[in-house]
């Protein structure tokens, strides 16, 4: 609480550097959706290691999900969309899909945290600090996923740590731990986008055309995820951007504009006292 | 693609069986452009303080350039004017912003760290800065001691004020918000140039007639500013200006303009003569300005709420990268 940085550059590998000898490997998600049945232990699991406050939607009328979408207390969230993948015809198909948070390599919401309480860990992966929090809220719209909230009781942002108590403890996330078909998978960030990779040939080669992996590419616009995705649609389908990005990349172009502007401003305070009192 | 379309005409990722054409919001079948309607960002947790703060905070850096200005031309009453309209506006800034907290008592937690990729971070410690230059210089101007820091505080506040006026819009600039980030660079503007218009009709209500020209006639220049501004941002969004046009976010930002125009027309005209026609004009250029930003800070709302404002810019910006590759 003592110490005042001033954090220059706060992506994934950055940040781990900073930790020197206490590095880690970098940890993340593989989530395969395609071998997702939907049963949401994931959700379960989470919210009983976490002891995530109880948030029963009741009956949403979206299919089998009620719980909506990530929050301040949901860190797990499955996703159940009905389809007709052939129109005109009587075939039928369900997406399930189990989101978290991305964990990204240029964390948004790490970037705007003006007290420091978002924090790159030595996995890599980002995590607020609920003792530094101060609840103003500046993370909740700079997510281009809408992960991370505000509990409203607590007045705290509060996020999937993808569990960083059991990590420092070498045992997996609770989440993929409970996962029955491995659709979530642990583990090192690299080894899970090769095998990610594979797995989408696999589809592919089997038919499933519109398989493709969502985050595991580090040209994207928040460099990649630490949490990545198997989809079969679209990602906005499953209520995913599908574009998202670190609007902090361009902050110095705003600021620019910003000195720019107070240029002008300072102009037509100059320019307004030609002419005298009166 | 327009906007306006909700459903969408590919040959995969259709509705659910025999879906009627599905409208947005929760409980709305998918139709391959949203997760039944959900909203994709979070809506940002700000209340009403944060567009106050956005007109305090603004007003008060812009006045004490118009105060340090004034001392430097010799208009000593306009001056001291300047900066009581400086420092109450200060004054009343930090309970607004420390308010809206989550966690109120832990306000000072902004001051662990200064970090130059959060705007928040950044603008904590200008409004702290430029809180202190204005409580020295307001000292100075009203009690008469310690002369030359009272100048060196109005000099920095001056300075500190510009980037106090317009850090704001950077700071809803950097967000996922579709309406704020697309306006990034039309905003700076618009908030300083509402800053100044604030500012000079503050001065204008403040100051005797006989001395406060160089307020109303900031008042006119940071209005026209204002309307400049609005409109090239207006014309940058296109179709992502309907939040901005819809809605009680629309109505407000249509009174916007039309308070500006009075405002300025009556401190122009009749103002020139009548004290109380200056000071009416004066009145309702504020209101202007207090229009102007929560008309902004609204229409981020309602575009973060539905999700077409997040997806479609972002599905073209996406089919774009993958022609060009």
């Amino acid at each position: 609480m003592t110490y005042t940085v001033i954090e220059l550059d706060t992506s994934a590998s950055a940040a781990q550097a900073t930790y020197g000898p206490e590095a880690k490997p970098r940890m993340g998600f593989f989530t395969d959706t395609s071998i997702c049945i939907g049963c949401k232990a994931c959700e379960v699991a989470c919210k009983e290691w976490n002891q995530v406050p109880e948030d029963v939607l009741g009956f949403t009328g979206e299919s089998y999900d009620n719980s909506g979408a990530l929050g301040a207390d949901r860190w797990r969230h499955v996703a159940f969309i009905e389809q007709q993948p052939v129109q005109d015809s009587d075939s039928f198909r369900w997406l399930m899909s189990s989101d978290v948070c991305k964990h990204c390599t240029e964390a948004a919401c790490l970037d705007v945290c003006p007290t420091g309480a978002l924090f790159r860990t030595e996995f890599g992966t980002v995590v607020v600090q609920e003792d530094v929090c101060n609840g103003c809220g500046y993370c909740v719209p700079a997510c281009p996923f809408g992960v991370i909230e505000r509990r409203q009781e607590d007045g705290r942002a509060w996020k999937c740590t993808l569990c960083y108590d059991r990590l420092k403890d070498d045992r997996q996330p609770a989440c993929a731990q409970a996962c029955p078909t491995q659709s979530i998978q642990f583990g090192e960030h690299e080894e899970l986008r090769q095998r990610a990779r594979d797995r989408v040939e696999v589809l592919r080669a089997q038919g499933l055309l519109d398989a493709r992996l969502y985050g595991e590419d580090p040209g994207d616009g928040v460099g990649g995820f630490g949490a990545f995705f198997l989809l079969l649609d679209e990602p906005e389908v499953y209520g995913l951007p599908p574009d998202p990005q670190d609007t902090t990349r361009d902050v110095g172009g705003m600021w620019r504009s910003a000195a720019l502007a107070g240029a002008a401003v300072a102009g037509a305070v100059a320019v307004s006292f030609i002419g005298g009192r009166r | 693609m327009s906007f306006l379309q909700t459903t969408r005409s590919a040959s995969r990722g259709g509705g659910a069986p025999g879906a009627a054409s599905p409208t947005s919001g929760p409980g709305v079948p998918p139709d391959g452009n949203s997760y039944y309607g959900h909203s994709i960002i979070k809506e940002p947790t700000w209340t009403w303080e944060i567009p106050v703060y956005f007109v305090t905070g603004g007003v008060s850096g812009i006045s004490s350039g118009l105060s340090f200005a004034a001392r430097l031309s010799g208009n000593e009453t306009l001056a001291r004017r300047a900066q009581l309209a400086a420092f109450a506006t200060i004054a009343i800034s930090p309970p607004l912003l420390i308010s809206d907290l989550g966690r109120p008592e832990r306000f000072y937690n902004m001051f662990r760290v200064l970090k130059l990729s959060s705007p928040m971070s950044v603008g904590s410690w200008v409004l702290a800065a430029t809180g202190g230059a204005t409580t020295l210089a307001t000292l100075g101007t009203f009690t008469g001691r310690l002369p030359r820091l009272s100048l060196v505080g109005s000099a920095a506040a001056a300075v500190l004020g510009l980037p106090l006026s317009t850090y704001t819009a950077v700071l809803i600039a950097n967000t996922s918000v579709p309406v704020w980030h697309e306006a990034r660079h039309q905003l700076p503007f618009v908030f300083g140039a509402s800053s100044s218009a604030g500012a000079g009709a503050l001065s204008t209500l403040l100051a005797p007639h006989a001395v406060s020209g160089p307020a109303r006639r900031l008042a006119i220049i940071g209005t026209a500013l204002e309307v400049v501004s609005t409109v090239a941002m207006e014309r940058h969004l296109g179709e992502l200006a309907e939040p901005l046009r819809k809605g009680n976010a629309g109505r407000v930002f249509w009174a916007a303009k039309l308070l500006a125009g009075a405002g300025v027309v009556t401190i122009a005209t009749v103002g020139r003569r009548s004290p109380a026609a200056a000071r009416l004009g004066a009145v309702l250029v504020l209101g202007s300005s207090m229009a102007t930003r929560w008309s902004v800070f609204r229409a981020g709302f309602e575009s973060a709420r539905d999700p077409k404002y997040t997806v479609e810019p972002q599905r073209r910006r996406r089919e774009a990268s993958a022609a060009s590759k």
